[in-house]
This record gives C-alpha cells, sequence and structure tokens, in this order.
C-alpha cells in the first residue's frame, strides 16, 4: 500500500493540475454558462462522498461483527473524508444553484439525503470524540443505521416533493462536457483514495500508542 | 447442558413472582423457546411498567414536556387566533419526537442509576428478548403521552384529528414504534458512554428523519380540507416498511453493540 | 490488508459513481423558466465570483484537511517516541 503511495499521488496530482484546461476548454452550457463549471468538481465531490460513506458503513459493519481494529480504522477515515467531501459538496452545490435556480438551496429528494447523510457521519465523529470508552462499537452501530436510512430519506423526500413543482432541470451531458467530467471523477477518487489510505494510517499509529499505553500502565 | 438453569425463567411457581435468576432446587417445566422468549418479554416489560407505575415520575413530566412543547410552537404559529396551515401536523409529531427522547433518557437514566441494566445483560435473556421488552415499555408510555398531547393539539389548533380514527391511530402507532426502535437502541448503548444526555438527540434526530417526514405529511394529508386518504394510506405503508427494516436491524445490532 | 482495503473502496464507489450521473431530464413544462425581460445587473451575483468562491474553498478545504491530518500524524509519532522510550526504560 504505501509502495502505492507516491505513484498515485503522483498521477492525481497530474490530473488536478491538467483538469482546470480541461474545464475551461468544455463547452458553455446553454442557459447556464459559466457556473455551470462548477459542476465538475462539484459532482466529483459528490461520488467521492457517497464512495467514503459506504467505505464507513462497510467498516462499521465489519467492526461491529468481527471486533478487528482495521475495520473501525476504515470506518473512522470513512466517515472524517465523508464529513469534509460532504462539506465541499454542501457548498459548492448552493454556489451553483444561486444562478441555476435563483436559490441557495432546495428541499428536493438528493439535496435532504445528501444532507441527512452528512449529520449523521458529523454526529459519529461527535460520538467518538466525546463518547468516551467504548464509544468506536456505538458509532459503528450508528453509521450502519445511517446507511440503512439514507434509501429511506431519499424516498420519503420523493413522495413529500411530487406534490411542489420541480425547479431543477439538469441537461443531459453534451460531448463535449463528458472528457472533463470524468477525468475529474476519476481525480477526486484518486484523491480520495490517498487521503484514505493517510488517515488510516493515522489511525493505525493512535492505535499502537494506545496499546503502549496500555502496556506502559501494565508495568 | 444443566435444564434447571437454561430455562431458569420458566420456573413455575405459585408462591413467589417468577424471578429471573432461580436456585437448581426450583422445579422445572418445559416450555418452547417461542413461551420463553415472550415471557422474557413480557417480564421486563412488567418491570419497567411497575417501577414507573410506583413514581410515575417519567409519565407527569413527560407529558408536562409536551404540553409545554405544543404551548411554545403554538406561540410561534398562531397568527391572529389562526394556526398556519399544516402547524398542527408539524407540532404533533415534534412534541411526540421531542418528549419521546426525553423518556427515552430518563428510562435508562434510571436503569444506570440502579446498574439493572448490567444485571439484565448477565442474566440469561436472549438478548433480543431484553430489547423488545424495553421497546414494548417505552411504547406503552408514550401511547400514554399521546392520549394525552393529540386531542390538545386537536383543541389548540382547530385541527380534525379524529375524522379518519383509524388512520390516525395507525400512522401515530407506526411512527411511535419507528421513534422509539431506533431510539431504545440508541439510549441502550449510551447508558455507559460519556455525554449521553446531548448525544441521544444528535444520533437520534438525523436518523429518525424518514418517521418525521412520512408522520407529519400523513398527518397532514389527513388534515387537508378534502382528506387525502390514499396519500395518508401511502404514508402509512412507508412507515411499516420503515418499522419492520428497523426493527429487525435493531435486533440485530444489539447483541454486539452491548456486549463489552 | 491495505491493497485489499484500497480494491474494496475502488470497487464501492462504482455503484454510487454510477448512480451520481446526471440523468437526462428534458426541460420540465412546469419547472425552471429562463428569465424574458432584462435583468438588472444589481439583482444577480456575477458569475465568475460564484466560480471562483467555489473552486477556492475546494482547494482550502482539501490543502486544509491533509495539513490537518499531517499535523496530527506528527503529533501522535512524538508521543508514540516518548511513550516508547518510557516504556523501554523499564516502566513509569
Amino acid at each position: 500500500m504505501r509502495k502505492l503511495f507516491v505513484p498515485v499521488a503522483v498521477v492525481a496530482a497530474a490530473m488536478f493540475l491538467y483538469a482546470p484546461f480541461m474545464i475551461l476548454a468544455a463547452p458553455y452550457e446553454s442557459t447556464m454558462g459559466l457556473v455551470q463549471k462548477i459542476f465538475y468538481f462539484h459532482a466529483s465531490c459528490g461520488m467521492a462522498m457517497f464512495a467514503a460513506a459506504f467505505a464507513s458503513g462497510i467498516g462499521s459493519a465489519m467492526f461491529l461483527f468481527s471486533k478487528r481494529p482495521a475495520a473501525d480504522r476504515l470506518a473512522v477515515a470513512g466517515a472524517e473524508l465523508t464529513s469534509v467531501i460532504g462539506l465541499i459538496v454542501l457548498v459548492t452545490g448552493p454556489l451553483w444553484a444561486r444562478k441555476a435556480w435563483g436559490v441557495w438551496w432546495q428541499w428536493d429528494a438528493r439535496l435532504t439525503s445528501t444532507l441527512v447523510m452528512w449529520m449523521i457521519f458529523n454526529a459519529y465523529l461527535l460520538l467518538r470524540r466525546y463518547g468516551g470508552p467504548g464509544s468506536d462499537r456505538l458509532a459503528a452501530a450508528v453509521a450502519l443505521f445511517g446507511m440503512a436510512n439514507v434509501p429511506f430519506v431519499y424516498w420519503s423526500v420523493n413522495v413529500w416533493r411530487t406534490l411542489h413543482p420541480k425547479t431543477s432541470v439538469i441537461p443531459s451531458l453534451q460531448p463535449g462536457m463528458r472528457g472533463p467530467f470524468w477525468f475529474c471523477v476519476v481525480a477526486f477518487l484518486l484523491l480520495f483514495s490517498l487521503l484514505l489510505s493517510l488517515r488510516m494510517e493515522l489511525e493505525r499509529r493512535r492505535q499502537q500508542l494506545d496499546e503502549l499505553y496500555l502496556a506502559a500502565e501494565g508495568d | 447442558m444443566n435444564p434447571a438453569l437454561s430455562k431458569s425463567g420458566q420456573v413455575v411457581e405459585e408462591s413467589a413472582p417468577p424471578a429471573i435468576e432461580q436456585p437448581a432446587a426450583a422445579r422445572v417445566t418445559r416450555v418452547s423457546p417461542v413461551t420463553r422468549f415472550a415471557r422474557s418479554v413480557f417480564e421486563i416489560t412488567r418491570k419497567d411498567l411497575l417501577v414507573e407505575a410506583r413514581t410515575r415520575e417519567i409519565l407527569y413530566t413527560t407529558i408536562f414536556f409536551a404540553v409545554s412543547c405544543v404551548m411554545v410552537f403554538a406561540f410561534g404559529f398562531v397568527r391572529e387566533g389562526r394556526p398556519v396551515q399544516d402547524a398542527a401536523a408539524g407540532i404533533l409529531w415534534i412534541a411526540i419526537a421531542f418528549s419521546g427522547t426525553l423518556a427515552l433518557g430518563r428510562a435508562f437514566e434510571r436503569e444506570r442509576h440502579g446498574e439493572t441494566l448490567r444485571a439484565l445483560l448477565i442474566a440469561p435473556i436472549d438478548r433480543p428478548a431484553l430489547y423488545l421488552g424495553k421497546l414494548l415499555g417505552i411504547l406503552i408510555l408514550l401511547a400514554a403521552v399521546e392520549v394525552l398531547v393529540v386531542p390538545l393539539v386537536a383543541l389548540m389548533f382547530q385541527a380534525a384529528l379524529f375524522s379518519h380514527a383509524l388512520l390516525m391511530i395507525g400512522l401515530l402507532a407506526a411512527g411511535t414504534l419507528g421513534f422509539a426502535a431506533v431510539g431504545t437502541l440508541f439510549a441502550a448503548m449510551l447508558v455507559r458512554a460519556r455525554s449521553r444526555d446531548v448525544m441521544l438527540p444528535v444520533l437520534l434526530y438525523p436518523i429518525t428523519v424518514p418517521v418525521i417526514i412520512a408522520g407529519v405529511r400523513g398527518t397532514a394529508a389527513l388534515l387537508a380540507p378534502e382528506a387525502d386518504l390514499p396519500m395518508a394510506r401511502a404514508w402509512l405503508s412507508m412507515l411499516v416498511f420503515f418499522d419492520v427494516v428497523f426493527v429487525t436491524l435493531a435486533l440485530w445490532t444489539f447483541e454486539p453493540v452491548m456486549t463489552e | 490488508m491495505k491493497v485489499r482495503t484500497l480494491v474494496l473502496a475502488v470497487l464501492l464507489f462504482a455503484g454510487p459513481a454510477y448512480a451520481q450521473q446526471p440523468p437526462a431530464r428534458p426541460a420540465n413544462p412546469d419547472g425552471f423558466v429562463p428569465v424574458d425581460t432584462p435583468i438588472n445587473a444589481q439583482d444577480t451575483i456575477p458569475a465568475p465570483r460564484l466560480v471562483g468562491i467555489a473552486y477556492g474553498f475546494i482547494w482550502v478545504v482539501l490543502f486544509g484537511y491533509v495539513w490537518s491530518v499531517r499535523t496530527r500524524l506528527a503529533s501522535v509519532e512524538r508521543e508514540l517516541q516518548t511513550v516508547s522510550k518510557r516504556v523501554g526504560s523499564g516502566g513509569h
């Protein structure tokens, strides 16, 4: 894993350096103009956020039922990344929406379920920080419930909102936009895996430290 | 396996009430696992209700809190003597959620204080039975609170909450069950955690968002000038589905979460 | 273990990646309608500013997060060294 880190980092850095050029060269979207360019990073971050959430959910499930420390590391790292990348998504989205829809926020299914999921993982991090001993297992249960919850939130808001007129119009991607879009997606997913492994390394050192403290007390 | 120990919940004695742990000398009758499970659940619920019946502390304080909640919202949502549209539905469910959280916190605080949760965990009861017993106790408590709060909301907000009573009761039951199912699990697992008072709402509200949405929209559908019954039934079925999924999930995770 | 985790993570976001594609939706007749009348320049926020803020925010957050993880890692490493020295020298 550590051997892969530097090459992947180099590739990701190169992609991020090249991305702005691709984005600028991409065609303008007809109704939204320049503001639509936020979409390339915003949607890629959205994918990375869901990846992080799933990673945390899988890690939590594995940790609850197998008690492996590595699973717990995955759960924590995934949760923290969900929170950070989610912050990016929830800030860049409204910045784009202000121009595209005329409002900063909309209570449609996707936005609401993203917001709720972000809140759940923030709650996860709060619990781990302030919950005291044993909070790793409790937080794992929270992550599991959170993951199971997302489809329900999506479904309920969808049903709720079908009574109201839709104001979102996301056009199908023009051919000129698909290249930059997928380029950005790959770049962000690479970045996500780098950040995930970095954060897991931190967690691994912390667990080592805890064990060392326990060993020191045992003397 | 020693039959006296494995079936200790079912020892039949005429004089004393059935206790959870029994000395080996007690008589033993063979009962099916289902009956044993059901009896464990019943015993736990009965214990909770008995303790509560003596002081009625949680019941009274929760009712009072729910009523104050409704009152405070009335100040915000009643304009010139008329309530804002759909306010009644939202306020009802917010009051249920807030007072439910309070009741859950208090109920498990009592367990922590008496160290009884630990005793229950050590006792030879199936963990799922423990969870269901506690859930049933909380449900009965919340039902008692709702019996008072729902007519109060109907009164204060001039809402026709009883025009379709069966659907309304169904929505309330399914919604309260969904809320309590998640709440019981989280409250139980937070018993030994730090900052448990603030952690319970922090964890509970995001996860019970679908329950609140479905409950409020279902109730609002019933309260609309021309009651939208198919819509209310749709929300009710969503609530039932949510309940099934989350009670199952809670039963599944209760064991690994509660063990040391 | 880490390679497996990475592979697992890569496989995990295949699904969400597919789901997050912007759906091909025709213009909704009762939805978004472009404004006909000329808009006062003061009513709108200039687009380049929004784009600039968005990208700037992304960079700040990402770099900030990497910096935060690095700092925490350094402090944990330092603490590991101190504690292991203490343990190595035979107890407290």
